[in-house]
């Protein structure tokens, strides 16, 4: 089996896949690296949502060779280097963003995406980024908010807590 | 999935070399082959990537003519503004990580009978260039789609790029399948100095297709009202559980007059 390599949060990694290893089973089952969740493997739950060269992908709809070489960044790579939680996954946790918290990592990755294009998006265009993220918890509405919230943080405004 | 060789040629000439295998076959940003090899209804020997091919890869304006590369993402498409239908309809292609994977040449290769860039493409008349082992050649929007996931490709050649005359004003509306988000029914408006084309994708049982009538109508007279005594009939029209094929009728002359009146 071929060995590929690329920098997963930072680190350089390397490991076997064959031709039609999928990025998120490399992820998870060579790297150990369970955050990125596996919902429907058809591309269209978004909980596997990665960031691979600055750019949000399905890692379900991606082979691991293709990533040979990539900047990969994964729900792991959120947190902060002392292991608190990131900026936007706090936001998670104060605005009850999540319920049972299976598509919280695809959630968490799109809202980091969305936000490093457009640091200040309308309650409607956080609604638009996450068509291809679904949550059968939440009904969205606390998503939206923790993603607002979120944005405002990155942007340096004080939140008032509710 | 069976199992393949997956290929990273770094040259379109490499690839084309790679492509000339036994059951190779070419994979673009993988959004809608990758569901297909999962559900194992595709067996190929070896997959051709062709992301990571960088002369493939770029959008450029020139002399009223965008010309996109074949692996240039929806993505990239949504971003340029040379040719802002385009760049809507896009942008409404599935969601942002797919707009982020997907690419042009993949979708007009595999020209799905719901695809939305082959309205575009028979809208404007645009050219596809194709290259194969024996070279390059540019086919006609109008020759080149041939009816449900057929075209005029040969095989072992791929889509190098889409060069579409800019129209004056043009507009995608879709009415999408609310599960998929594929369209039920979307039609491309393209207005230029001396002709109209309307390119209606979703709904024919062969896949895209122009309306003529329409075409002829807004020639003379470009707005909703030119359409308005036309219908369109439900002969040759897709029917399924969303819809059948005298709703898509209906639906084409409704998309098209919101695609006119989004021109203005």
């Amino acid at each position: 089996m071929p060995t590929i390599s690329m920098t997963v949060n930072g680190k350089s990694v390397s490991g076997e896949a064959e031709g039609r290893t999928l990025l998120v089973t490399f992820l998870r089952e060579e790297l150990g690296l369970t955050g990125t969740h596996v919902g429907c493997d058809t591309s269209q739950c978004g909980a596997c949502t990665i960031d691979v060269n600055g750019q949000s992908v399905k890692a379900c709809t991606m082979f691991a060779a293709e990533a040979e070489g990539a900047q990969v960044t994964t729900i792991e790579g959120m947190a902060n280097p002392d292991g608190s939680l990131g900026v936007i996954q706090q936001a998670f946790q104060d605005n009850h963003g999540l319920q049972c918290g299976f598509c919280t990592p695809g959630m968490v990755m799109t809202a980091a995406d969305l936000l490093k294009n457009n640091p200040n998006p309308s309650e409607k265009e956080v609604r638009e980024y996450l068509e291809g993220n679904l949550c059968r918890c939440t009904g969205y509405h606390n998503i939206v908010k923790s993603i607002l919230a979120a944005a405002a943080t990155l942007r340096g405004e004080q939140v008032a807590a509710e | 999935m069976y199992a393949f060789d997956l290929v990273k040629p770094k040259s379109l000439s490499e690839a084309i070399e790679a492509l000339q295998a036994d059951e190779a076959q070419p994979l673009g940003g993988g959004q809608t082959l990758i569901p297909t090899l999962k559900q194992r209804l595709a067996m190929p020997s070896s997959l051709v990537s062709l992301a990571g091919i960088a002369e493939l890869v770029g959008i450029s304006a020139s002399g009223g003519v965008l010309t996109v590369k074949g692996a240039t993402t929806h993505g990239a498409v949504a971003a340029q503004t040379d040719f802002p239908g385009l760049a809507g309809l896009a942008g409404k292609i599935g969601d942002p990580a797919v707009r982020h994977r997907g690419t042009m040449g993949g979708s007009i290769a595999n020209n799905d009978p719901a695809a939305c860039y082959p309205s575009a493409a028979l809208a404007c008349g645009a050219t596809i260039v194709a290259a194969g082992k024996d070279g390059s050649r540019e086919i006609a929007a109008d020759d080149y789609f041939q009816g449900l996931f057929a075209t005029a490709l040969e095989e072992g050649e791929i889509v190098t790029e889409i060069r579409f005359p800019i129209p004056q004003a043009s507009n995608y509306q879709k009415f999408e399948q609310p599960a998929s988000r594929f369209p039920l029914v979307g039609v491309f408006v393209a207005k230029f100095a001396d002709k109209v084309g309307v390119g209606v994708t979703g709904a024919g049982e062969n896949g895209v297709f122009r309306w003529e009538e329409a075409e002829a109508a807004l020639a003379g007279n470009f707005s909703p009202d030119a359409i308005e005594g036309l219908s369109v009939s439900a002969e040759g029209l897709m029917g399924d559980i969303h819809a059948t094929p005298e709703y898509r009728a209906h639906l084409i002359k409704v998309m098209t007059k919101r695609a006119v009146a989004a021109c203005a």
